[in-house]
């Protein structure tokens, strides 16, 4: 009996709290769309200038390392082709093979991943210790919104900076492709540009545009609900920010998943 | 301190829960125009429970705050804002924002709050920073600042907005003993210069009898003692006494059946 009770009570509290998480997400979302959104439209002003650094820390800084990333894993993506496509004697369609792979799903994936690491789990850290050291409650006796100073600066520069970083690694993985390809397999250069031109259309360019902007709303309300979560000192912080980490790679695979089925049909 | 002010702030049957606990337990007192008024009490007692819900950061469980005769608890959040406009708040550890100047966190209410030229809030936030003794620091970061400084620095950012009233969380914790008796001065300079009505949770009985002109004492949720700084130091309570006397807990083995017996709950 007392087993059934705990297992009840159990189930019933894992319940509770997932949709009391669920709340607060939908509230965070909502009070986010608002102070981005609809009371810009009634003249209150963003904090543009806020928007901008962190569009610098979250796109322009986080470049090198996207490019580097995207760059190696377009020479990678080339040589398994290249091990695949050989016995068919079709080594110069790796070009496309690469091409539309790192439109439409690599990088993406590879940029919003690389985003998670450095800026989402930024962010969750940084309300978190904002929160620890009582700032968002400074913020909110001044009679300031957190969600308007902390919150939207960082959205408007994620879902800008992450479609911006996307099409850079795209065109960085292909060129690493494209190394590889021409002066490793040795393909000519003309025929490797001109198989990745038509090999990519429009539809994948929209694809790989429209999930990074999602990918960049996940990893900014993650980082974002993570933060104000934090409880305590800075045992705390480091356990939403890991939190953070883990909950956006599995968010980003799971809407990457849902946009990939979208488009396949 | 004249009662003739008027009260700014009553409490009135104040119940404050965290789950099924009670923190504050039916607190009811009110506080003066003008008057330095100090809650005092030992660590967990909820006097920090008790500032929050004072300047509106929590919703009781029951009770009210009437704030300048309006009731904060039951008021929307947009509405609490333009009554914390004329609230300030000093935080135990400053909350200063470190990523911005300390000009920037004295300027930023100005900015948010009112439509002044820039060059006129720069001249206000240097007025606030000489005030507290921090003239020239205004393009200092937090973190280049003291202790002492940043809890400085943080006075002049509640003071910003010139409010009617100034909350102070522990204001001379983690303080040496000549810093923490320069901040007692400033708070007791702000309220005769300003007339300005300051209430203060602390536990410093040095700083309170420095600054205070009424007492709140809290045990466990409870009040244990209300009244003029003399009319508490006189208390019969066995805790007041205790407290002032900065005796150790030699009555009893068990401080949670001690605790129990001074503030009268019964086990449930």
């Amino acid at each position: 009996m007392s087993a059934l009770t705990y297992m009840f009570g159990y189930t019933g509290r894992v319940t509770l709290n997932s949709l009391y998480a669920v709340a607060r997400v939908c509230v965070l979302v909502q009070d986010t769309a608002y102070w981005a959104v609809v009371q810009p439209l009634r003249g209150k002003g963003l904090r543009l200038r806020s928007a901008v650094e962190h569009f610098v820390e979250f796109g322009f800084n986080s470049l090198p390392i996207v490019g580097l990333i995207c760059f190696l894993i377009g020479g990678i993506m080339s040589m398994q082709a290249v091990y695949l496509l050989k016995a068919f004697g079709a080594t110069q369609y790796v070009a496309n093979l690469v091409g539309v792979i790192a439109v439409r799903e690599l990088a993406p994936l590879m940029t919003a991943i690389l985003l998670t690491g450095r800026s989402g789990s930024a962010i969750a850290a940084e309300i978190g210790t904002m929160k620890v050291s009582e700032e968002i409650d400074a913020l909110e006796v001044m009679g300031l919104n957190p969600t308007k100073h902390l919150v939207v600066p960082k959205f408007i520069a994620m879902v800008t900076a992450i479609p911006c970083l996307t099409i850079l690694g795209a065109l960085i993985m292909i060129f690493g492709g494209f190394a590889v390809t021409v002066w490793v397999v040795g393909v000519e250069p003309n025929v490797y540009i001109n198989n990745t031109i038509n090999a990519i259309k429009i539809r994948d360019f929209a694809t790989g545009f429209s999930k990074s902007v999602f990918f960049g709303i996940v990893i900014c309300l993650v980082g974002v609900y993570r933060g104000f979560q934090v409880e305590g000192g800075a045992e705390g912080v480091g356990k939403m920010t890991t939190s953070s980490v883990v909950t956006s790679i599995f968010l980003i695979i799971f809407v990457d998943l849902i946009f990939t089925y979208i488009f396949f049909f | 301190m004249p009662e003739e002010n008027g009260p700014i702030i009553e409490v009135k049957d104040l119940v404050v829960k965290y789950g099924d606990r009670t923190v504050l337990d039916n607190i009811n007192f009110h506080v003066n125009r003008g008057e330095t008024f100090v809650i005092l009490g030992g660590s967990g007692c909820g006097k920090s429970t008790l500032l929050k819900n004072l300047v509106g950061l929590m919703r009781p469980h029951s009770g009210h705050i009437l704030i300048n005769g309006q009731d904060i608890t039951e008021m929307t959040d947009v509405e609490r804002v333009e009554v914390r406009k004329k609230l300030g708040m000093c935080f135990q550890a400053s909350a200063l924002f470190n990523s911005m100047s300390i000009g920037d966190n004295v300027a930023l209410p100005l900015r948010e709050h009112t439509k002044l030229e820039e060059s006129t809030i720069d001249i206000m936030t240097k007025i606030k920073l000489e005030l507290v003794g921090l003239g020239g620091f205004e393009n200092y970061l937090p973190a280049e600042l003291s202790g002492g400084m940043k809890k400085r620095a943080g006075l002049a950012r509640a003071m910003a907005m010139d409010p009617e009233v100034i909350f102070y969380d522990e204001p001379s914790a983690g303080l040496d003993p000549i810093v923490a008796a320069g901040l007692d001065a400033l708070i007791r300079k702000m309220q005769s210069t300003f007339n300005l009505t300051s209430i203060v949770v602390t536990h410093e009985m040095a700083s309170v009898k420095l600054i205070a002109d009424r007492v709140l004492m809290l045990l466990a949720g409870k009040v244990v003692g209300y009244g003029k700084l003399e009319e508490i130091e006189g208390s019969e309570h066995p805790f007041v006494k205790q407290f002032f006397d900065r005796r150790p807990d030699d009555e009893s083995d068990n401080r949670d059946d001690y605790i129990k017996s001074l503030t009268g709950q019964d086990d449930d």
